[in-house]
């Protein structure tokens, strides 16, 4: 199958293609450490139809690869089966070293805890109040006490501006709220991988540029693995190390590198895609009611106005 | 499911689903985690105390209309003075599980899937698979359990209020005294049409949260999904338990119960 600029597209179950990996901005071995994520000719599907196939790419520790694509091409689908929660057409999914869709089911849900994930609607339990939302993982899976787990809570809730909300129901929340209350939870039990499935939608802008900010500093301070599903332009140019690009029409990936070299000499429709901006410039001066606390501030590293450096 | 694999058949589901129902309890008999009490007790209100009145009212116009269709039967062969024996009998071992059973496959079993099928569309359920939870043993083990804990409490009261409600058809449309209504209701009852009202009624009930919780469980992603899950939850549980009803019926008359 010939793509644009040249590229090949991987069939299921070889090995990735060189023009892919060659590609200007693709980087071959990205900089962090061991792999995370390991993707092998993997085919996904929804409704009984493969929506992608031939996806091939690894993610390192501490990197934030964004997956990109226009509505429809399955980026939340793919989301879905690196975490385990979909089965594959075919191909295989590596979490730190071991196959999320094989072996023993508590194996691979000890496997799946090591993740957290933040879904596109927040998808807060709604019968509880927040505090409880993320004290239940910690209750279930962690050695806390219960004096302990509230402490961890109340601390997660304020990294993301919620301290004042642990007593309240997600029903009381507005859809930005529960964005930030959902990765909150994803964060409960430590996850060495964060997938966060369209976290910017829905937010302003001001708020969106700070959950990219949060995201870069989860990964400055505590080294956090990032694949995040997005469309939104300005967040991948922010935050991402490299960019997946998944395309509709070939239902493969065509793209894979920096976004930033993407943006100018990757294949014309991932060039077209990048090249819309779908927020304004941003000033990140932050404004009364803003959700990141005083202490944490914007780091240099946060590029949030998609200029290439 | 993979992409490109059969879809299994809705049996398959219904088998695989009580499979994975009675594997959690075992797991959670064993010391696995397994629901929460909050929730437990919020399903106990709602099944039980909250279900209470509308199974009362049925229940009571049931046997008032079984008094009357009864009476001018046995009047017709001049056994009038056993009518509260087939009051008593027909509610405690037939009528009063059954009638409890379909009222709360509508308001409850109903509820169950719409719950399911909304946490299914807002992915609250893959937020606990995700984690590792089993969302059998969390979500569907508290309503399972709730329902069964209550069934003996609402066909106890619903049988009782059959019973008194056919006491006045009995007193003024064919002439039975007060004191023969009672004499001959208590007459009637023994412990087997009592063991098997209630057992009747604990596998109605069982059948109604599972119909319930299977088709939340597995419900679409759409809103659509939702009401869609609340009707089949309805019409399945309604079907299994008539259904349970005949075979029990026929079974318990072969064995001389």
């Amino acid at each position: 199958m010939n793509l644009a600029c040249g590229a090949t597209v991987p069939s299921p179950g070889s090995t990735p293609s060189p023009a892919l990996a060659t590609h200007p901005g693709a980087r071959t071995a990205p900089p962090g450490g061991p792999p995370v994520l390991e993707v092998s000719a993997l085919a996904v599907g929804a409704g009984g139809r493969i929506v992608q196939s031939g996806l091939e790419f690894t993610v390192r520790r501490g990197e934030v690869l964004a997956v990109v694509g226009p509505s429809g091409c399955g980026k939340s689908t793919l989301l879905r089966h690196l975490v385990g929660l979909q089965a594959p057409a075919s191909g295989h999914v590596l979490l730190l070293g071991r196959d999320v869709h094989r072996g023993d089911e508590d194996e691979r849900a000890a496997l799946r805890r090591r993740c957290g994930v933040m879904f596109q609607a927040g998808a807060l339990w709604s019968s509880m109040t927040l505090g409880e939302n993320l004290m239940l993982p910690m209750r279930l899976f962690g050695p806390w006490s219960a004096r302990e787990r509230e402490a961890r809570a109340r601390e997660r809730l304020a990294r993301v501006g919620l301290s004042e909300a642990f007593e309240l129901r997600p029903s009381a929340l507005s859809g930005g709220m529960r964005k930030r209350a959902a990765l909150a939870r994803a964060l409960a039990l430590d996850p060495e991988l964060l997938l966060l499935d369209e976290p910017g939608s829905g937010l302003d802008p001001p708020n969106a540029a700070r959950l990219d900010e949060l995201v870069l500093r989860l990964r400055q301070d505590l080294g956090t693995t990032v694949v995040m599903v997005t469309h939104e332009v300005t967040s991948v140019m922010a935050v991402a190390d490299r960019l997946l690009y998944l395309d509709d029409l070939t239902r493969t990936m065509t793209a894979l590198g920096d976004p930033h070299d993407l943006l100018t000499h990757g294949p014309p429709a991932v060039q077209r895609f990048l090249a819309q901006r779908d927020r304004a410039r941003l000033d990140l001066h932050r404004p009364a009611g803003s959700f990141i606390p005083a202490d944490v501030e914007p780091t240099a590293s946060a590029r949030v106005d998609g200029a290439a450096p | 499911m993979p992409a490109g694999h059969r879809a299994p058949s809705g049996a398959a589901v219904t088998v695989a689903f009580v499979g994975e129902v009675l594997i959690s309890a075992w797991r959670w008999l064993r010391g696995r985690p397994g629901p929460r009490g909050a929730d437990v007790l919020a399903e106990l209100d709602f099944a039980g105390p909250r279900s209470l009145p509308i199974v009362v009212l049925t229940c009571a116009l049931v046997g008032l209309m079984l008094a009357y269709m009864g009476g001018a039967q046995l009047a017709r062969i001049g056994a009038q003075q056993h009518l509260a024996q087939v009051v008593a009998v027909g509610m405690v071992r037939e009528l009063a599980g059954l009638m409890a059973a379909i009222i709360l496959a509508g308001r409850v079993g109903s509820a169950y899937a719409a719950q399911l099928a909304t946490m299914e569309a807002g992915e609250e359920i893959d937020a606990l698979r995700v984690l590792g939870v089993d969302p059998v043993a969390h979500l569907v083990l508290p309503r399972l359990l709730a329902l069964v804990l209550m069934a003996p409490a609402l066909v106890a009261v619903g049988a009782l209020a059959g019973v008194a409600a056919g006491w006045p058809a009995a007193v003024l449309a064919y002439g039975v005294t007060t004191p023969e209504y009672v004499q001959q209701a208590l007459l009637a009852l023994n412990a087997t049409h009592l063991g098997i009202g209630l057992a009747k009624a604990m596998l109605y009930v069982t059948l109604v949260a599972l119909a319930g919780c299977r088709e939340g469980l597995h419900a679409g992603r759409d809103a659509q999904a939702v009401g869609q899950a609340t009707t089949a939850a309805v019409v399945k549980a309604l079907v299994w338990i008539v259904v349970a009803a005949c075979l029990t019926t026929v079974v318990f008359t072969a064995l001389g119960y």
